[in-house]
């Protein structure tokens, strides 16, 4: 009590000090929040549209050249013949998954698994007038589909189900419908690389916010690819999965890779780039921030040691009258301990505010991403892990100098 | 008469530079509101003594003794709890905490001690600044006050917790001989009427020859 009496007017004596050492604290943690809450914006942007073009899990058909197996082997009979087989071709295969129905009947009653869409997927050409473009449709069941990708939120014009009413309906990309220059109500023509073609009716379209993919995707019922494809109604190439808990896509898709043995891509591996990019974000953030820090704990440090210094006297004659050791400790530390709380409580509110302001910054207008203002995140974890860091630091700069101060020997002091 | 204060064959050595002896084996007694300078000559040791009387010095051999009880080996931690409750202080460059008003300078041991209500402390500290004339000054920074001032206010703080001894260095080294005089006399009343013990250091030979008794040093030995 006396001590923190003490400790307030020791501060408030030099409060041009007291100041500089918090607003180093205050620096230090403002960018702290500032950088995280953007970094983190920046990852959550990434993961929520890298979620919105790529599903929990991805089952399907990968294109085994399988070249161990040749036919010369049953030609040549003769079992101690070596038979080499040079530039083999590979057999020609079917990209469906076989017994999808049970696949996919099985999956449903998984309850890890929320959502199963099964679609085709082909590519084609689209045809307006003389317009014609590559590009792919997904024939799904577009209730399914919608539900795992919340395709009702990037829809510009329609609706999803609005493929459901239609006969022959089309929901189309944005920026493929415009660079064919398609509206809604327009037909257009599909050719598959086989050559059969078929007219739709453009009925949607949407914008994911991924150039790649509103520049060549649009959808269409699956029994329509099945038929432009002249497939049976049980062919189906593709299988999108939402899990319960994302997080635990990899080891689900491992599982369910060895149960059915058809490639199963989780959707951090399948955008493992944007992955590694969050993770080298995460560690500049704490790398910038530790050393912010660390530059504030060293200012910190000086700044008691001046005061220290400066106080010898006082020490002595406090520690003559009766103060122990631990009431110097008390005194200094409580000093930094303050400087830090405060200076951190102030970082937190210039944090908040920078970052408020950055939040309202208009992105750069780009094709590629669709995004209206940089992306921030509030989230009050990290204001209470500033407020962590804001006393840590400080306690650990202000206990080495207190330490000292109380070590001081009054009698060396007092003889003068 | 009890015994305030006793020491027996104390010895003192300093190792820095080299090794050299200051104190020989020293003993005496003081007994409960006697009032004693000590007295001798720039360099016999009495500052050094009285460190250790202080128990601030702990490096040392023999025993000391205050209100019977011996304080010779104890804790740091307990010889500040010692030191607050029982040892008033006075020295030579009055010391006050340049931050703190006067009256708060009085009240800190106080504060420390933790004994009484800060209202109570408050009244005591302005009761004793009252019998060193300083109460007027309560409100005022210290370092705004002039050395004889400061000088009264320095034993007022000395007296805040009630001390059976109070120990002084020099007291009046830096004052007028006005003031001077009137240090020893508050000194002198306090030991007769308040029945404080004081032991205080010091050059004026005038004023020891008033005292009831002298410690007179010599080469680091007491002269009977
Ligand atoms: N820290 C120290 N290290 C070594 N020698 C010291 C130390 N402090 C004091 N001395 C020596 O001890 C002796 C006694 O010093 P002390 O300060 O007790 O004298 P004093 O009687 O108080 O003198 P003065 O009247 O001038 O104040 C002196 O010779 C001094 O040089
Ligand atoms: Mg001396």
């Amino acid at each position: 009590m006396v001590d923190t009496l003490i400790a307030k007017r020791h501060l408030m004596a030099n409060k041009k000090q007291t100041l500089v050492a918090m607003l180093g604290v205050t620096f230090g943690i403002a960018m702290f929040i500032l950088m995280i809450s953007f970094m983190i914006g920046v990852n959550q942007f990434m993961e929520d549209t890298m979620l919105s073009s790529t599903p929990d899990i991805h089952i399907y058909n990968d294109i085994k050249t399988d070249y161990t197996v040749s036919i010369a082997g049953d030609y040549f009979k003769d079992k101690n013949l070596l038979v080499s087989v040079r530039h083999p071709k590979p057999k020609q295969v079917n990209l469906n998954i076989k017994n999808a129905s049970g696949i996919i009947n099985d999956l449903q009653h998984d309850p890890e698994i929320t959502r199963v869409s099964p679609f085709l997927s082909t590519q084609v050409f689209y045809n307006y007038g003389p317009v014609q473009i590559n590009g792919y449709i997904n024939g799904v069941n577009i209730i399914d589909e919608s539900k795992i990708f919340d395709l009702r939120s990037k829809m510009i014009v329609g609706q999803p189900e609005d493929l459901l009413n239609a006969d022959k309906g089309i929901i189309m990309g944005r920026g493929l419908a415009s660079k064919l220059n398609l509206s809604a109500g327009d037909m257009v023509t599909l050719t598959t690389p086989a050559g059969t073609s078929m007219s739709f009716r453009v009925v949607g379209i949407f914008a994911i916010g991924i150039g790649t993919i509103d520049d060549t995707r649009s959808y269409i019922n699956l029994a329509n690819v099945q038929q432009l494809m002249g497939k049976d109604r049980s062919y189906i190439t593709d299988i999108n999965i939402k899990l319960t808990n994302n997080k635990l896509a990899p080891s689900k898709a491992g599982e369910l890779y060895k149960k059915y043995n058809y490639k199963s891509d989780d959707w951090q591996t399948a955008n493992s780039s944007v992955m590694a990019s969050n993770i080298v974000r995460d560690v500049l953030t704490y790398v910038v921030s530790i050393t912010l820090l660390t530059v504030a704990g060293f200012g910190i440090y000086n700044i008691m040691n001046m005061t220290i210094q400066n106080k010898m006297k006082d020490i002595a004659i406090l520690k003559a009258q009766g103060f122990s050791g631990h009431d110097i400790v008390r005194i200094f530390l409580s000093q930094s301990l303050f400087i830090g709380f405060f200076g951190a409580l102030m970082g937190e509110v210039l944090g908040f505010l920078l970052s408020y302001a950055l939040s309202r910054v208009p992105f750069p207008h780009n094709d590629f991403i669709s995004l209206k203002y940089f992306p921030v995140i509030f989230n009050p974890a990290h204001y209470f892990f500033g407020l962590v860091f804001g006393v840590i630091t400080p306690f650990i700069a202000g206990l080495m100098p207190s330490i000292k101060a109380s070590r001081i020997d009054p009698v060396v002091i007092l003889r003068g | 008469m009890s015994a305030a204060l006793r020491v027996e064959n104390l010895n003192k050595s300093f190792h820095e530079p080299e090794d050299f002896q200051v104190l020989f084996d020293i003993s005496f007694t003081v007994n409960k509101g006697e009032f004693v300078p000590v007295i001798g000559k720039s360099g016999c040791g009495k500052s050094t003594l009285l460190y250790l009387l202080s128990t601030l010095d702990t490096d040392y051999q023999g025993k000391i003794f205050i209100n019977d009880q011996l304080l010779t080996g104890e804790s740091q931690n307990n010889l500040a709890r010692f030191r607050n409750e029982n040892i008033g202080f006075v020295f030579q460059f009055h010391f006050l905490l340049p931050e703190f008003t006067v009256l708060e300078n009085v009240m800190l041991p106080a504060l420390k001690l933790g004994k009484l209500s800060r209202k109570e402390i408050e009244e005591q500290a302005i009761d004793k600044l009252r019998q060193l004339q300083m109460d007027t000054f309560a409100h005022k920074l210290s370092s705004r006050l002039s050395g004889g001032q400061q000088q009264r206010v320095a034993i007022a703080r000395a007296l805040i917790n009630n001390p059976t001894i109070i120990m002084a260095d020099e007291p009046t080294g830096n004052l007028d001989s006005v003031n001077t005089g009137l240090v020893f006399d508050i000194f002198r009343e306090l030991s007769h009427q308040k029945g404080i013990t004081i032991l205080t250091v010091t050059h004026d030979l005038d004023f020891a020859k008033n005292a009831d008794r002298v410690i007179e040093m010599v080469d680091g030995r007491i002269k009977i």
